[in-house]
């Protein structure tokens, strides 16, 4: 036998596509071809498996080695398909028994010792595998935690060639494989009771918590808007299964589970520095379209801080994932979508010097300028965030106060029970947050009560809001009567929401 | 660059190189193909073997002989340029012997000597 198959995965984005690799040994000139559209990465394979087989005591064939991965149109980048080839060449070798590897899916980088190593996107690569039919998957023992995510599978982890090959010929398996599957929750949770003070912004922090409401912290240094953002995903209610297994495998791609564990169901926080590119917040690149800041924030909070220092354009390239949950980067390679449903938290100071609060006496900024910092915050999208709060400075007061407040546990049963109100109304629906509420629906079925309309109405007729925001402030409403168990907004929620919305207007 | 090297070999790999080719000699004519030329050489390179093959081909082969695998197999040492030159070299040849338009074939032989004086044969015929 002088033809050899194994299967590996292609991924494009979050989509995988099984990637036959065969390999055959033919007589000629020692030589080695790889077909298929290769990267540099995977161009550089040949020396890796060559080197992994010779020190896994397996002979390299001396002879002319063709190795094809079809799809050949498709175009294929990592090193992932270091085992498949591997596996191929040995099969072709006649030094596997074809039926043991037949119908498995392989993944792993080799290094030169025939050790595997980690690889990007196991998580995705497994899905895709699954849903073409493969039902047994080899990783390496790096990413077993992963994998194992994958329960509909059998997973069998192997720390090295030698270890799995000697599985593959007899069966046997040195490593136990029953893995525990745990969830840890080592995450590091910030507690909402470290935050001094500042009434207003936890409030508003719970109701965006609740409702899914994008949210704008204006104050000055120091006064705490990066703690208040930060405590966010621990009063988010924790990930469901699919959630959980949809962030891990954009995390999986992006290769960021070395910071975040894979069994984790606590919400993302991402905080992208102000001076990231565009690419950087949704996505993008030449030959592998990575995900950007905002994919890996999906089903988590998105905090940006110093926003008005953002680079132009940066904030507004985030408008169309607020709007749709998702965001489609289009290359010459292929256009890919990533799920990006996330909470935007933005964090400005309210001038350049940062001290106009207050009587705002320390202030330095001219008029002009505090009037120009805050409008690089765009108009299209500060109308897409429901909730703009002060966060000024504490007083004497509320910083010797010896009892601490609300903690983070406290606050997030108090979420879970607002957002489980919310979900029963919303069963009949696609959506399930207050925040994904559309304006047909606000206008028929959510309307808050006739006081609060009326109320909402006068302000409309004042100019003091516009029509979006008049279904902002309704939708923000409906969160402030989940928590305070109204069955419908009453006005005293509309009048708090619309507070909330447009205080910073006055 | 390549006759500076060639001249620098020493006698010791020069016999090597001179046993091999009486080896790979002595094997193909056991199966029936007639010898037409030994180390044919221009200024281009050489031709180890030139041989009538029994099914009416030209053989072009080149042979490479080696005491041990240390260095890798013997045909890794030809490199794809190394492998044109054969190429330009059997062209050559049948041009000077008004015998171009035959069909050939290039072959390439590794001799290995083992210590005790025996010797293994991998032929392979036909590699481009």
């Amino acid at each position: 036998m002088t033809l050899g198959r194994s299967l590996g995965v292609a991924l494009v984005g979050l989509d995988g596509q099984v990637v036959n690799v065969e390999a055959d040994i033919a007589d000629g000139l020692p030589g080695y071809t790889l077909l298929g559209l290769p990267d540099a990465a995977l161009s550089e394979s040949r020396d890796r498996v060559r080197s992994a087989l010779v020190n896994s005591q397996e002979s390299w064939p001396n002879k002319k080695v063709t190795v094809s991965l079809s799809p050949a149109w498709l175009r294929k980048s990592g090193s992932g398909f270091d085992l498949p080839i591997a596996i191929a060449l040995l099969a072709a070798h006649s030094q596997l028994p074809i039926d043991r590897i037949d119908g498995v899916l392989f993944l792993g980088e080799l290094g030169l010792d025939g050790s595997l190593r980690s690889i990007r996107g196991v998580l995705p690569s497994l899905i895709a595998a699954y849903k073409s039919g493969i039902r047994i998957a080899v990783v390496p023992w790096v990413n077993r935690l992963e994998a194992q995510l994958m329960k509909e599978m059998e997973i069998i982890a192997m720390e090295n060639l030698s270890q799995l090959l000697r599985w593959l010929r007899l069966g046997e398996r040195e490593i136990a494989q029953e893995l525990p599957l745990s969830i840890p929750t080592d995450d590091e949770i910030f507690d909402f009771s470290d935050v001094a003070g500042q009434r207003q912004a936890r409030t508003a922090a719970e109701i965006s918590a609740v409702g899914g409401h994008h949210l704008l912290l204006i104050g000055p240094p120091g006064a705490g808007k990066t703690m208040i953002a930060q405590r966010l995903p621990g009063i988010l209610p924790p990930l469901s299964r699919e959630q959980a297994l949809e962030v891990t495998a954009i995390h999986s791609v992006a290769g960021g589970l070395t910071q975040r564990s894979a069994l984790s169901s606590q919400a993302p926080f991402v905080s992208p520095h102000h001076t990231a590119t565009r690419v950087a917040m949704v996505g993008g690149g030449a030959h592998v379209i990575r995900p950007g800041a905002c994919s890996l924030a999906h089903r988590g909070v998105l905090f940006i801080d110093e926003a008005p220092e953002c680079g132009p354009g940066v904030l507004d390239s985030l408008r169309q994932p607020l709007e749709s949950g998702s965001i489609t980067i289009a290359r010459s390679v292929g256009s890919v979508s990533y799920p990006a449903h996330f909470i935007l938290v933005l964090a400005a100071n309210p001038c350049p010097c940062g001290k106009f609060t207050g009587r705002g006496r320390h202030c330095t900024c001219s008029s002009g300028q505090v009037r120009r910092y805050l409008s690089r915050l765009s108009g299209p999208l500060m109308d897409r965030i429901d909730l703009r709060v002060h966060v000024d400075s504490l007083s004497r007061v509320e910083l010797t106060q010896t009892d601490l407040g609300e903690s983070t546990q406290v606050i997030q049963e108090r979420v879970r029970i607002a957002r489980e109100v919310a979900a029963k109304r919303f069963k009949d629906f696609p959506w399930k947050m207050n925040a994904e509420i559309p304006s047909r629906a606000l206008r028929t079925s959510f309307l808050p009560e006739r006081s609060g309309m009326n109320f909402l109405h006068a302000a409309l007729d004042r100019e003091q809001i516009t029509a979006r925001g008049l279904h902002k402030v309704m939708r923000t409403s409906w969160s402030i009567a989940d928590l305070a168990h109204h069955k419908v907004p009453t006005l005293a929620d509309v009048e708090v929401a619309f507070g909330l919305r447009e205080g910073l207007a006055s | 660059m390549h006759i500076y090297r060639a001249r620098t070999m020493t006698s010791h790999n020069k016999s090597l190189g001179n046993f091999g080719e009486k080896v790979v000699a002595d094997f193909i004519q056991t199966r029936g193909a007639t010898i037409l030329e030994r180390n044919w050489r221009i200024k281009e390179g050489e031709i180890d073997l030139v041989a009538l093959m029994p099914n009416d081909v030209i053989a072009f082969i080149e042979v490479k002989t080696r005491r041990s695998y240390a260095f890798g197999h013997p045909l890794e040492s030809i490199t794809h340029d190394k492998a044109q030159r054969l190429q330009r070299l059997a062209l050559a040849w049948l041009v000077t012997h008004k015998c171009f338009g035959r069909e050939y074939q290039i072959d390439c032989v590794a001799v290995l000597i083992a210590e005790n004086g025996k010797h293994s044969i991998e032929y392979r015929a036909n590699v481009l």
